[in-house]
């Protein structure tokens, strides 16, 4: 016979359960952070220099076009060496990273991404002189990708 | 078989000149979360990295995750210093590898 205290134990384990499942279906904000520290190795991320272009309303989150860039003339000094992209509800906390080598243009990267739902992206780009900046864009996304199945 | 690829850019510049390139290739990027409808989970095959060259030299180099849509698009810009190769490559999961070569002539 099952005691009143088996089923509480029985009960508590199954809410463990189940959120350790929620954990693993998605990055959180905690997950993004981790990620964009791997990148920064924890430097300090000052707004400002880089800026995310993506629509602040998107129908379809399948394919979304965005352009992570730095705008404006950047002497030798200060060069950009890199630009990532980071979410925070997709399953995964990286979206891209640009590495630009010596034959790189204007610091300006476009492509189409995919977002499970309504979410904040933050961008992250990397300067010659070791500085890290940072744009934070919120998107509402109507119909979610990445997880409904086929 | 050969992958699907879609290359954009002048075939003329002028030196000193900004250029912007475009590039789509034809890839599934599946992200590995999904699950089939008998309930098997899809597995991964996404490209994971995209090198863009001009004369041999790095303009860009791509790490790529799931959240790259399929058919991945990607617009960059370079600045045309002298005629030559542009080449641009993908790789990715399973072995898979695409690249392709056009010719740039800078005035």
């Amino acid at each position: 016979m099952t005691t009143r205290r088996q089923f509480l134990e029985g009960a508590g384990a199954l809410t463990a359960l189940s959120v350790i499942h929620l954990r693993a279906a998605q990055a959180t904000p905690v997950a993004m952070q981790a990620a964009i520290d791997a990148v920064t190795g924890g430097a300090v991320l000052r707004p400002g220099r880089v800026k995310l272009d993506i629509p602040p309303l998107v129908e379809n989150g399948n394919s979304i076009q965005c352009t992570v860039s730095v705008p404006g003339p950047t002497p030798a000094s200060d060069r950009v060496r890199a630009l990532h992209l980071f979410n925070e509800k997709n399953p995964q906390p990286n979206m891209f990273g640009v590495r630009f080598g010596p034959r790189a243009g204007p610091a300006k990267f476009t492509t189409r991404i995919r977002l499970a739902g309504t979410q904040t992206l933050v961008a992250v780009a990397k300067l010659a002189d070791g500085s890290f900046w940072v744009d934070r864009v919120e998107v509402v996304v109507t119909l979610a990708a990445c997880v409904e199945d086929p | 078989m050969t992958a699907r690829v879609i290359i954009t850019a002048p075939t003329k510049a002028k030196k000193g000149e900004i250029v912007t390139v475009t590039t789509l290739l034809a890839h599934v990027m599946e992200n590995g979360f999904r699950h089939s409808s008998t309930g098997v989970p899809i597995p991964r095959d996404i490209v994971t990295e995209f090198v863009a060259r001009y004369n041999g030299a790095e303009i860009l180099r791509a790490s790529l995750y799931p959240a790259i849509a399929a058919n991945p698009y990607f617009a960059f810009e370079f600045v045309a210093e002298e005629s030559g190769i542009l080449d641009f490559s993908w790789m990715g999961d399973n072995g898979f590898a695409a690249s392709r070569q056009i010719a740039i002539n800078v005035e």
